[in-house]
């Protein structure tokens, strides 16, 4: 426990030490301002920003359309995996799709969604969706996988019905898989639709960057991208805290 | 028997999704999603024209300059992570949240330091390649047998000749694991880069196509692009596959 403290005290020293080494380049003028400014300065650009509520309509949008997204990539990436799971020869003829899907740049797909649907938000969330599904399915796939034989018996001895053993004994067993799907719909949601909107989109954080940057507007620019980081992080160590808890669940079930 | 049928599987889904191309094409019209044949048509045309090599010749060029970045940083800080324990735990947690932060929100930083010539990309490509393979090193090394080190060290090798001889060929297959992952994503953020304030390159071709409504150069592209990637992953798989069972 002590080494896990030492550890950390260093890991937050050595990310301070980082920070401040470049505000302090940037104070001394060794890094243009015209590059990057201070971090001091982007905090308190942030704030200006956030506090006067004209980003308010763009956060509620991007945030809006990433919840979207990762909740249309689980829900049916999920009955995907399980229609998938149950039809063997199907499965089989996908495998290869599955294998090759995240080799591909599928995003490159968005100027085409563009010319299908025009410049709305239908495109966005089909692209966040084609980005993120996939992962939901190939981890529902994974997880029903893994759900022990035994588990069957166990019904079959507690004269379970069908749902009362998917809910009571098969769900429980797949959570970790399907959690890991979560997860990666989640960060493949957020990543696609920050992506899509920075590239070619009417409005929404990554559309904000992007103008900020084509008018030298270093100030809002670093605000944006600070924010953007910010969320990301907490999204981030929100899952990484629910994952640990899992974790533990499953080493808790084996020993 | 099995692999054929599955094999013939896998050729029925992909006629089937250019049937569904093809019915895309029936509701959406010609100029939103060119006919699968009409595209075809366009690729066999136009793949050979000087301005389709150029920037294929640009995107490839971009594409491996940011591989040899990633490859030559990402194994450097991937050995010192793993051969140094208090480096590894300090520095691996960091690598790991920098991995999941959306890095296109850093490409206008990368623009503003590297410019918007050939030297952002590259560097925005190797951004994205340089944390899978810095991570998956790490834990490559992370896991040879400590044995392997004591035998390097009774043989009084240098540290170089140790890094050479023992710690790169037992942690060779998980790091050509991470050497594929570092392809793919490093391709991504080079397309990234180029659909972004770019003329040159099959990204930057296909943000044109869709502001000149040419539907076939944009499905074209995509196509081109998505048989490359599938192609270098296989190829990479199946050098990884056979890394692993030596």
């Amino acid at each position: 426990m002590a080494i896990m403290t030492r550890i950390g005290l260093i890991r937050l020293v050595v990310i301070a030490a980082l920070i401040g080494a470049l505000e302090l380049a940037c104070r001394t003028g060794l890094i243009d301002h015209r590059i990057i400014i201070a971090p001091s300065e982007m905090a308190s650009a942030l704030w200006t920003l956030l506090a006067s509520g004209s980003l308010d309509a763009d956060i509620a949008r991007t945030l809006g359309l990433i919840g979207l997204v990762t909740a249309l990539s689980i829900v049916l990436g999920f009955a995907a995996g399980i229609a998938i799971h149950a039809l063997p020869r199907l499965r089989e003829a996908l495998d290869p799709f599955f294998a090759t899907y995240y080799a591909v740049p599928v995003f490159i797909f968005y100027p085409v969604l563009i010319a299908i649907f025009g410049l709305s938000l239908m495109p966005i969330v089909l692209i966040g969706v084609a980005t993120a599904i996939v992962a939901m399915i190939i981890a529902t796939l994974n997880g029903l996988d893994r759900v022990p034989r035994v588990l069957d018996k166990v019904a079959r001895v507690h004269r379970l019905g069908r749902i009362a053993t998917a809910l009571q004994l098969q769900l429980p067993a797949a959570a970790p898989y399907l959690f890991t799907g979560i997860k990666l719909a989640v960060s493949y949601g957020f990543i696609a639709v920050i992506a899509a909107e920075f590239i070619l989109s009417p409005a929404g954080l990554g559309r904000d960057i992007a103008d900020a940057y084509a008018d030298f507007n270093n100030r809002r620019m670093y605000a944006l991208i600070l924010f953007l980081l910010i969320v990301a992080t907490l999204i981030n160590a929100v899952l990484h805290g629910l994952d640990m808890r899992f974790a533990a669940r499953r080493s808790g079930g084996r020993a | 028997m099995t692999a054929t049928r599955r094999a013939a599987d896998t050729l029925i889904l992909l006629v089937g999704l250019v049937v569904l191309w093809e019915i895309l094409h029936r509701i959406a019209g010609e100029t939103a999603m060119p006919a699968p044949l009409s595209t075809f048509a366009y690729l066999v045309h136009n793949l050979a024209t000087p301005r389709f090599i150029a920037n294929l010749t640009t995107t490839g060029l971009e594409l491996g300059y940011a591989l040899l970045l990633a490859y030559g940083i990402g194994l450097a800080v991937g050995v010192w992570l793993g051969a140094h324990r208090l480096s590894g735990a300090v520095g691996e947690p960091i690598l790991v949240s920098l991995y999941s932060l959306p890095k296109i929100t850093l490409y206008p930083v990368v623009l503003l330091i590297f410019g918007l010539g050939i030297s952002g990309k590259v560097a925005f490509g190797a951004l994205h390649g340089v944390l899978p393979v810095a991570l998956l090193t790490t834990g490559a090394i992370r896991a040879i047998p400590p044995v392997y080190l004591r035998a390097a060290r009774t043989l009084q090798l240098s540290p170089w000749q140790t890094i050479t001889t023992v710690l790169l060929p037992a942690a060779l297959p998980e790091v050509f694991t991470g050497l594929r992952i570092g392809f793919t994503v490093t391709l991504l953020g080079v397309l990234l880069g180029e659909m972004f304030a770019s003329k040159e390159g099959l990204g930057a071709m296909i943000i044109n196509a869709l502001q000149l409504a040419q539907g076939e150069e944009m499905m074209t592209v995509a196509i081109v692009l998505f048989a490359f990637a599938a192609l270098a992953n296989g190829l990479l798989l199946f050098v990884e596959h056979r890394l692993r069972r030596i």
